[in-house]
């Protein structure tokens, strides 16, 4: 039987093998570990989120303040639009008591179309890296 | 036809008090725990929520004084609606799904919640009670020139009819019941304006549709009130005043106590966007019924009697253009409308006020006489009777303002207070407690010191008049500025979770937070 001990009477040559009870891959950290614990990876990722919300209520609001806060400003500075008519219907009564109402709840409607889809893929990224 | 007995608008107005005790009681059956109280559970669906929230939002100023405006001032009054309308648009958009998922209940509790301080907590409960009294007084104004209007009787009945149905309403059934009858007391105004604005409409069409020109001639009075931004005595700046009043009310909404308490009722942040855009078209197809009102009062009520305010031209206009049992009918109709506007609103605010009474003043007094015996729902019962008698005793020593003009005080002051509090609160990382301070006492200061000059010294019509009445345009970037400058000044006031509240207030529901669901 081959001798694994040197002559010059070094102690024997161990082999080092890892155990392998209780092994498991390098675990990535979770996402949502990350979120809830505040982490610079968390944060990163709620600011984008917050960032892309707050993208789009600043278009839906801007669209308001041209849109809506525009009008008066066109009453103001073009005084032939006062008395404009349309199918003999005076436009301004028109579009600011009845017309502007619709509009607003289709703005309404794709807004929260728009927030949903915002957060259904960030909670679809968080699942994937979770 | 001045002040006489008119038997169908009281039996309108007694069946819509006995109805709305009525469905109260249903819903007090199903109301057992705190939490149904409060915020029914949490367990509204969006649709009736909605709904709710509309048939609380509607009140006596939207019923009546919008018309009644527009019958005064014409076309610049059109605003109103709108600007009404759009407060629930920039609600959706900035707030409505972080402050859902804050978790708190009223405005003082975000505050604390989100700011770290009860400093800031207790002036807000301040402000909530404030507001909620500025905007108590117009419906208890309205309610009794209503009710003087149809019987002849003393003011004081008609404010104190709603005060008691509310009171009743309200201290039996909390927040579960409320929703149920709020939901219904949309229906009812809906139906209540629609149905006779449709007859009027009808009859006017087959009338050959006389326009206002026709009966009372043409001339400036008419173009004035015709035309978009025309200048008049009462209001020398007509683009100041139209700008203003759309900013107070855009931004103003958010911040009015019985909005918000409504949204902890939904059950998640998703479901509270929902809401609001059903909201947004609920209220939406109501507005489209005063202007008419307005415009055909032009038309059949050209002179109203010498002392009857113009917040009564809905509730005169059915008797004029048809008289007979089919307007004494129509009167009834909208009397009822009118009664369910005022008692739909003051349950909403009443009860809000009283939230905030029973919390952060009644618990911690009791407390100390009865070493924390008292029983919440007492103390919330207490606060009720608290909330409304200050109001209706202020109803009965004050002259009205005009029911959307008051309105209009409590939204500028809503605006010019909560607006920044809630939305740098939610979008802003650098908000510091002592700048949410600043913001408070300037916009606060400003627009209350304006409103109290307004009412109580009522100035001539004039550049002072006019900025004191719409305070709006420079209180709410005074007050904003102020928050954003002293927060700059003072980063070290950040409050020290900031980030894991602003975690919380826009992570979707999709994604489990572990321990950040528990405060």
């Amino acid at each position: 039987m081959p001798s694994l001990t040197p002559s010059d009477g070094a102690p024997a040559r161990v082999r080092v093998i890892g155990s392998r009870k209780g092994t498991r891959a390098p675990a990535r950290r979770p996402l949502q570990a990350e979120l809830r614990d505040h982490t610079e990876l968390g944060e990163v990722y709620l600011r984008g989120l917050m960032r892309a919300q707050f993208r789009l209520a600043a278009t839906i609001l801007g669209l308001g303040v041209i849109g809506l806060g525009g009008l008066p400003m066109v009453f103001w500075l073009f005084p032939a639009t006062r008395t404009l008519r349309v199918f003999d219907l005076p436009l301004a009564w028109i579009v600011i008591g009845a017309a502007i109402y619709p509009v607003t709840v289709l703005v309404a409607i794709s807004y929260v179309r728009r927030a949903t889809k915002i957060e259904s893929d960030f909670t679809e990224m968080v699942k994937r890296l979770s | 036809m001045e002040n006489e007995f008119d038997t169908f608008a009281v039996f309108a107005i007694v069946l819509v008090c006995v109805a709305t005790l009525a469905v109260g009681a249903f819903g007090l059956r199903l109301s057992r725990t705190t939490s149904d109280f409060y915020v029914a559970s949490r367990q509204v669906g969006p649709a009736r929520n909605a709904t709710a929230i509309s048939g609380e939002y509607l009140s006596a100023a939207s019923f009546l004084g919008v018309a009644g405006l527009i019958y005064e001032r014409g076309f610049d009054s059109l605003w109103f609606p709108v600007g009404y309308t759009s407060g629930y648009v920039v609600l959706l958009v900035l707030v409505a799904a972080p402050l859902r998922r804050s978790g708190a209940y009223t405005i003082p509790d975000f505050a604390e919640m989100r700011m770290e301080s009860t400093g800031i907590r207790r002036i807000s409960a301040v402000l909530v009670v404030v507001i909620g009294w500025l905007y108590l007084l117009p419906q208890f104004q309205g309610a009794a020139l209503s009710l003087q209007s149809v019987t002849g009787w003393p003011t004081w009945v008609g404010s104190a009819i709603v005060v008691f149905t509310v009171v009743l309403g309200v201290a039996a059934g909390g927040m579960r019941s409320i929703t149920l009858v709020q939901a219904m007391q949309y229906w009812l105004k809906l139906s209540a304006i629609a149905i006779p604005a449709f007859v009027l409409f009808y009859l006017w069409t087959s009338q050959g549709s006389p326009g206002p020109r026709e009966v009372v001639g043409g001339g400036d009075a008419l173009r004035e009130w015709y035309e978009p931004l025309t200048e008049s005595a009462q209001e020398p700046y007509p683009l100041y005043s139209t700008y203003s009043t759309l900013l107070a009310l855009c931004l103003g909404t958010m911040g009015l106590p019985h909005v918000l308490v409504r949204f902890y009722t939904n059950p998640d942040g998703r479901a509270a966007r929902g809401t609001t855009s059903v909201v947004i078209g609920l209220i939406g197809l109501f507005y489209l019924f005063p202007p008419i009102y307005g415009v055909l009062g032009r038309v059949y009520l050209p002179v109203l009697g010498e002392h009857i305010p113009v917040d009564q031209v809905v509730l005169q206009l059915p008797k004029a253009a048809l008289p007979g049992l089919t307007g004494d009918i129509l009167a009834a109709v909208l009397a009822g409308g009118a009664f369910a506007a005022f008692l739909s609103t003051a349950s909403g605010l009443v009860i809000s006020i009283a939230g905030v009474i029973a919390q952060d003043v009644l618990r911690p007094t009791l407390a100390r006489f009865t070493a924390g015996d008292s029983g919440i729902i007492q103390g919330f019962r207490l606060a009720t009777i608290i909330a409304v008698v200050v109001p209706f005793l202020a109803a009965m020593v004050t002259a009205p303002l005009g029911l959307a003009r008051t309105v209009n005080l409590a939204f500028a002051l809503a605006a010019s207070t909560f607006a920044p509090l809630l939305l740098l609160g939610v979008w802003w990382r650098r908000l510091t407690v002592t700048g949410a301070f600043a913001g408070l006492f300037v916009g606060g200061g400003l627009a209350i010191a304006a409103t109290l000059f307004t009412v109580a010294v009522r100035p001539e019509p004039g550049w002072v008049a006019t900025t004191l009445s719409q305070p709006a345009a420079w209180c709410i970037p005074a007050a904003f500025l102020a928050t954003i400058v002293v927060s700059l000044l003072t980063p070290r006031r950040i409050p020290p979770r900031t980030a894991r509240t602003l975690a919380r207030l826009h992570t979707p529901e999709g994604v489990e937070l572990g321990s950040l669901r528990q405060p």
